[in-house]
């Protein structure tokens, strides 16, 4: 996990599901193969409405067409993100386009954990509800280490709550790396 | 201290007498089940983790069931068959149930049950979020992604966050009108799409146990739809008949302690409940049929781990016989089991197959279909405008095929009263 992460906020509402984040009908394609994998970040995030791609303005693609890496960093999101279905497509699909952080105010529980144990996205937790306070290309600067965000754009900073439990398997960027310091696996 | 039957099964996997909400513990696996989408990615993950040749940690405990895009032309699609045969038979796994053979099943979580791989008291985990439909048997089961499932199916243990429990008691007789969907519809509405997350929700009480075991799985399926980890239902006579029906395999049931603590407790009266459907595009926008009676739609849909069992299409058969549906109406058997119990089962002397076909539905094979869209030569799929009234367990935008689709969940009455009238109909209107 690296210490200070720099780069441009994309805004989503609320309970933003797995058919959102990636349409099912991408999933059929391979996530090892390079000439393959790169469209999980052409989709990424293609399934919002459009109305609702980019916050407060929206029409805003997070990946452009034709284009398979995103210029956006941070996902902020409301309540809820990742609702929806188990696929770990989702926080792959939103590393694949190059973005390394979601902030949100909740998740739903199998996107949390599939963003952690396959050391996909930093799943960060707000109190606040950024997604009125961030706007989409806002220049972002995160301290994993003290949960400081700033906001260059606008000049606000805001506190992120603690990464709790999950810190330890982050450090250890996956759940393979933590298991064997369990013990679990050679 | 008193504990759930939550509690208990995490506290007996993890070797342990007692766990608390909250704690992170690992655990053992009594099952793994993945499915075509998210197979060959996990065995990507497994033999980069634990090597080229590596062995599953135990093939008997390993259950594939292709399900998802099975009928379609999709080369990607049909190369993840493909990745599936071929792992099953280079490890020489007992449990595959290949696509095209006499073995194919349909939607794996009904065939994990017709299969007798629903074990009171196990642990069962799934690279599906709908893995929580298992909990109708008394045991623990959730979805979980390719990653913890390649860590399961190379150590056969998991790490879990033990989950509080919210308890919801049905009481009372539930009227010919209503089914399990309109009781878990109801609940989602109440508590929200995120009122349950990383809870267990609990079902309980004389209407819940007077349900069948089909019946239960509704409920139990739909508990992620309020976010919740788990869904689960002691297990009873019923259970047991069931499971023994299927599998030789012993069990040990497990019930939870009295007094044990809940994290919440909700009391439903089901003689005082109402049809409902969840409008589009949230599980939880919850209404009853009597309030948006009359909306004009252009499509229904019976199928699915949720609506596609086999006593949800009698269900949907007692309306449609000897009538003719207005819209069109697609029937999508959850698994061939199902597909068989159709043609072999009767009403006034036909099939309820032939009850369907008569009625002018669309016959469709035994898989996961359109309930999550999937490839555009999908049987069902939404591609325009639609407005689709469904037996399914999602209406997210986009989540039948197309964002500009608009999806009504409701029970197989409902929807079969609704494609009769081509508007969304009360199932009082037209049972006699």
């Amino acid at each position: 996990m690296k210490d200070i992460i720099k780069g441009k906020a994309y805004v989503v509402g609320d309970s933003i599901d797995t058919d959102q984040i990636i349409p099912a009908i991408h999933l059929v394609y391979s996530m090892k193969l390079p000439e393959e994998r790169q469209f999980y970040g052409r989709y990424a995030l293609c399934g919002l409405p459009e109305g609702e791609q980019g916050l407060p303005v929206g029409n805003v693609p997070f990946t452009p067409p034709d284009q398979f890496k995103s210029e956006f960093t941070f996902v902020i999101a409301g309540t809820n993100f990742g609702c929806g279905s188990s696929r770990e497509h989702a926080p792959f699909a939103i590393q694949e386009a190059g973005a390394e952080v979601v902030i949100a105010e909740s998740y739903a529980r199998i996107f949390y954990r599939n963003a952690v144990d396959g050391g996909f996205v930093i799943p960060f937790e707000s109190s606040m509800r950024l997604v009125d306070m961030i706007q989409t290309g806002d220049e972002l600067t995160l301290d994993t280490r003290t949960g400081i965000l700033s906001n260059a754009t606008s000049g606000a900073e805001y506190l992120l709550n603690p990464l709790g439990d999950v810190a330890e398997i982050l450090k250890c960027g996956n759940v393979f790396e933590y298991a064997r310091r369990a013990g679990l696996m050679a | 201290m008193a504990q759930t039957i939550t509690q208990k099964i995490l506290a007996q996997h993890a070797n342990r007498a007692r766990v608390n909400p909250g704690e992170n513990i690992w655990i053992d696996v009594d099952i793994l089940m993945t499915h075509d989408v998210c197979g060959p990615p996990t065995i990507d993950i497994f033999k980069r983790e634990f090597g080229e040749s590596a062995k599953v940690w135990d093939k008997n405990k390993l259950v594939i069931l292709p399900d998802h895009y099975i009928f379609t032309e999709d080369p990607h699609a049909r190369r993840n068959i493909e990745l599936l045969r071929d792992f099953a038979s280079l490890h020489d796994l007992p449990h595959y149930y290949d696509v095209g053979t006499s073995q194919y099943k349909g939607v794996c979580h009904i065939a994990l049950a017709e299969e007798g791989f629903n074990r009171p008291g196990n642990v069962l985990f799934g690279t599906d979020s709908h893995t929580c439909t298992s909990g109708a048997f008394g045991l623990f089961s959730t979805g979980v992604g390719n990653t913890d499932a390649a860590l399961i199916m190379g150590t056969g243990k998991i790490w879990v966050k033990v989950p509080d429990t919210m308890r919801f008691v049905f009481e009372g007789d539930l009227p010919p009108y209503l089914m399990a969907k309109d009781l878990i519809l109801s609940v989602i509405g109440d508590i929200g799409f995120e009122g349950g997350t990383y809870k267990a929700l609990e079902f309980d009480g004389k209407a819940v146990f007077d349900l069948s075991m089909e019946e239960r799985m509704t409920l139990t399926n739909m508990a992620i739809e309020a976010g919740g980890k788990n869904g689960i239902i002691a297990p009873d006579e019923k259970t047991f008949e069931y499971v023994r029906a299927r599998t030789d395999h012993g069990f040990e049931p497990v019930y939870g302690d009295a007094g044990a603590t809940f994290f919440s407790e909700r009391v439903y009266d089901v003689s005082k409940m109402e049809p409902v459907v969840a409008k589009p595009h949230r599980p939880d926008n919850l209404a009853n049929v009597s309030e948006v009676a009359g909306t004009k739609l252009d499509r229904a849909y019976i199928g699915s781990c949720t609506g596609g069992k086999i006593e949800d299409f009698m269900a949907a058969a007692s309306i449609l016989e000897g009538n003719e549906v207005r819209i069109d109406t697609f029937v999508v058997p959850a698994s061939s089991e199902v597909t068989r119990q159709l043609r072999e089962r009767t009403m006034n002397g036909k099939t309820i197959w032939q009850v369907f076909l008569d009625a002018g539905c669309k016959m469709g094979h035994a898989s996961c279909g359109a309930c999550l869209g999937g490839p555009v030569d999908t049987f069902g799929r939404t591609h325009g405008t639609e407005v689709v009234i469904s037996t399914t367990n999602r209406n997210f935008p986009g989540r039948m095929g197309s964002k500009q689709a608009a999806v009504y969940l409701a029970s197989p009455l409902t929807v079969a009263a609704s494609a009769l009238n081509g508007t969304i109909t009360d199932p009082r209107e037209v049972l006699v």
